[in-house]
């Protein structure tokens, strides 16, 4: 409901409206009083995961209604090893459900041995099969992913999965919304990563719940497509049902040309009808945010929620100094972390390296850390691996000779997939490793049971894996370039 | 489905903030078919020490609470992973309502398609309640969802939002798949619209068989 006019305000026409509610009312069939709306679905990405959706979905007698908005990737239980020689029992079991799931409906999959597998959210945007103005859903929840081309992605369950596979639509509650404005500049080796993190350290783990984050600013239109889908990406993180950024001429620069991005006349229409999705000036959020990219030093977690989050530069928060509330929370997270109050963040020294996921496994990534890795070495007893996040950066990566320079210094380097984000394909630390990760989740027993994330950047990581321990990066590429 | 109405048994506190779906079920559990029961992983690195013995000082772990229907937790009940798994965990270990100053979003909506009940009550009160289980293990909570309130032994009801649809859903049963299939025509109607309007968002070609 908008605001009686004043004398002062100009009459329009037009009442002005988020981008969320461009995209919104696009796709909505039907919506009720109470703001529940059934959305029609644009994309749909399944993954070996979804064979859950697939189970109710044939329990119920029922097909997939659109298997052409339908694409399925191999992903969460894929082995990494180079070659992926050694599959386990159970990777072939569920690799093998989920090419006859995907066949059998007339999904296109991207299998293993596909040049184009990967992360769902890391392939979705690479071939152009999610696009601006979309509504995007996958049964993992950083399809927020997504947003970052202007696109609405959700995460979703599994009788959600079932019930898109049937009907192509999602009820879905509208959210609130939140404009999270970024001015001034990220500092030399401060990432879209560091600037996510440093706002999900603000606003709090639950603090977009039921709401969906619009990115602006300067800092935000600054970042390049990499950096704008690492920070959508993470905005589940915050609690937000999805993040999303206003397209422009990065966006258009990014999606032009990409396998199933429209071509030709299509994609003049297109791509000023996303240029036409920002929201228009006078819109109103429910909530706004303005942080300053300025003061933001490269984030490093300490605890076991990505809002446990502190520069490197700082110390190890103290619970005796923190709200009473939160106090006990923080107890039990340093006790998991194994982690004394007032130490130093610098110099704690990890086990393992982990560069990769859907957050931070894309090209622009792996420059970055092989940036910092190039000529240096992994720091004895560190082991250091990198999983891109599809098979096409892998290769691009290699073009650039990237992967030389993380195997010459001692890293491992692997196939596509999800890996140590989710540990699902026995990817995992022992317990008690300390582990530098660039995945997006800090959660207890995430890497595997009693392992202990820092979540970072893949610059950090890179330092970590170098010197052994949780290195402030700017120290490593003063007087380097890039 | 089956509906919900009113119910009262024990219940169990878990006083922590952000109980994420991976503590509710480690990935490791995934694998089960949903036939086998997930009752056992539910918690599981909670509810065990790395020895696999039962944490003793956990309240959860109470012997007065075994066999709770109704677990009181922290904000951000249910954050991070999208898996049902962790609906099913709860579900297989008993519990049918869960009690917390916030949910996340997907969990929210996967407890309700599953026919578990998410009351979000004020911190406050969420406060006050684990206080009252932790003194007494095996005090009984009463969800209503008829009357949208929690109840204490004394009888004093603490009221809850819940929106209309979410308990039409519950109380009735519903199946929403159901529903929405008996709106396919009107579905229809919109994809045609879009298509002409944005044909770049239509469906994509058809495979062509790969060569290999
Ligand atoms: S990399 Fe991690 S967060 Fe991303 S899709 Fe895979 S499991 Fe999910």
């Amino acid at each position: 409901m908008s605001a009686p006019l004043t004398m002062f305000e100009p009459l329009t026409m037009f009442e002005p409206l988020t981008m969320f509610e461009k995209i919104w009312r696009r796709h909505t069939v039907t919506e009720d009083d109470d703001g529940q709306a059934l959305l029609a679905i644009d994309r749909h990405l399944v993954h070996e995961g979804s064979a859950r959706g697939f189970e109710i979905l044939a329990r119920r007698g029922l097909k997939v209604r659109r298997p052409d908005r339908t694409v399925g990737m191999a992903d969460h239980i894929v082995p990494t090893a180079p070659g992926r020689t050694a599959l386990t029992g159970f990777q072939r079991a569920a690799l093998e459900l989920f090419q006859r799931n995907l066949d059998g409906a007339g999904v296109r999959a991207f299998g293993l041995g596909d040049d184009r597998q990967g992360i769902v959210h890391v392939v979705g945007p690479e071939q152009g099969i999610t696009l601006p103005g979309m509504t995007v859903v996958c049964g993992d929840s950083h399809a927020s992913t997504h947003g970052a081309l202007g696109a609405y992605g959700l995460g979703i369950g599994a009788s959600e999965v079932a019930h898109v596979l049937a009907t192509q639509t999602l009820w879905q509650r509208r959210p609130r919304t939140m404009r999270i404005t970024v001015t001034g500049d990220l500092g030399p080796g401060v990432t879209a990563k560091d600037l996510i993190l440093a706002v999900i350290g603000r606003i709090g783990a639950d603090g977009a719940t039921g709401h969906v984050i619009e990115y602006a600013g300067p800092a935000i239109r600054a970042l390049s497509m990499e950096g704008r889908l690492t920070v959508c990406n993470m905005s589940i993180e915050a609690g937000a049902r999805a993040g999303l950024i206003a397209p422009d001429e990065t966006t258009l620069r990014y999606v032009r040309g990409r396998p199933f991005a429209p071509a030709g006349a299509d994609w003049d229409r297109a791509a000023q009808d996303w240029l036409g999705l920002a929201t228009d000036p006078g819109a109103r959020f429910d909530q706004e945010i303005r942080m300053d990219a300025t003061a933001v030093a490269p984030m490093v977690t300490w605890g076991t929620s990505p809002q446990d989050v502190v520069g490197v530069d700082g110390r190890v928060p103290d619970p005796g100094q923190a709200d009473e509330t939160r106090r006990e929370a923080m107890r039990q997270a340093l006790d998991y972390l194994g982690l004394v109050p007032g130490t130093p963040i610098e110099g704690i020294p990890v086990d393992r390296v982990f560069i990769g996921s859907c957050t931070n496994g894309r090209l622009e990534d792996l420059r970055a850390a092989a940036e910092v890795v190039r000529g240096r070495s992994v720091a004895p007893g560190v082991t250091a691996v990198v999983v891109p996040g599809s098979t096409p950066v892998r290769h691009a990566a290699q073009r650039e000779g990237l992967d030389e320079v993380f195997r010459a210094a001692g890293f491992e380097w692997r196939e596509a997939g999800c890996s140590m984000c989710v540990g699902l394909n026995g990817d995992i630390a022992a317990p008690g490793e300390r582990v530098a990760s660039t995945s997006n989740r800090n959660f207890v027993g995430r890497q595997g049971p009693g392992a202990r994330t820092h979540l970072m950047s893949p610059a950090m990581a890179a330092a970590a894996a170098v010197t052994g321990c949780l290195t402030d990066v700017r120290r490593l590429i003063e007087g380097r370039t890039g | 489905m089956d509906p919900f109405r009113t119910l009262t048994a024990i219940a169990a506190p878990l006083p922590m903030p952000n109980v994420d779906t991976d503590q509710i079920i480690p990935a490791r559990f995934l694998r089960a078919g949903r036939d086998g029961g997930f009752g056992r992983a539910c918690l599981h690195d909670v509810r065990f020490g790395p020895d696999g013995e039962p944490r003793a000082d956990l309240p959860l772990n109470h012997p007065a609470v075994q066999g709770a229907q109704i677990l009181v937790s922290g904000p951000n009940f249910g954050c991070g992973s999208s898996r049902e798994e962790a609906v099913y965990a709860l579900w297989d270990f008993g519990i049918r309502a869960v009690i917390a100053p916030g949910f996340g979003d997907i969990f929210y909506g996967n407890a309700l398609k599953n026919g578990m009940v998410p009351v979000v009550l004020p911190e406050p009160e969420v406060a006050e309640l684990t206080a009252r289980l932790q003194a007494a293990p095996g005090s009984r909570l009463t969800v209503d969802l008829d009357a949208r309130t929690v109840s204490d032994e004394d009888g004093v009801a603490r009221p809850f939002a819940i929106t209309e649809f979410a308990r039409r859903r519950l109380l009735e049963g519903l199946d929403e798949l159901d529903h929405t299939l008996s709106l396919l025509p009107e579905i229809d109607a919109l994809e045609q619209q879009m298509r002409r309007q944005w044909p770049w968002n239509a469906g994509l070609p058809s495979p062509t068989p790969s060569s290999d």
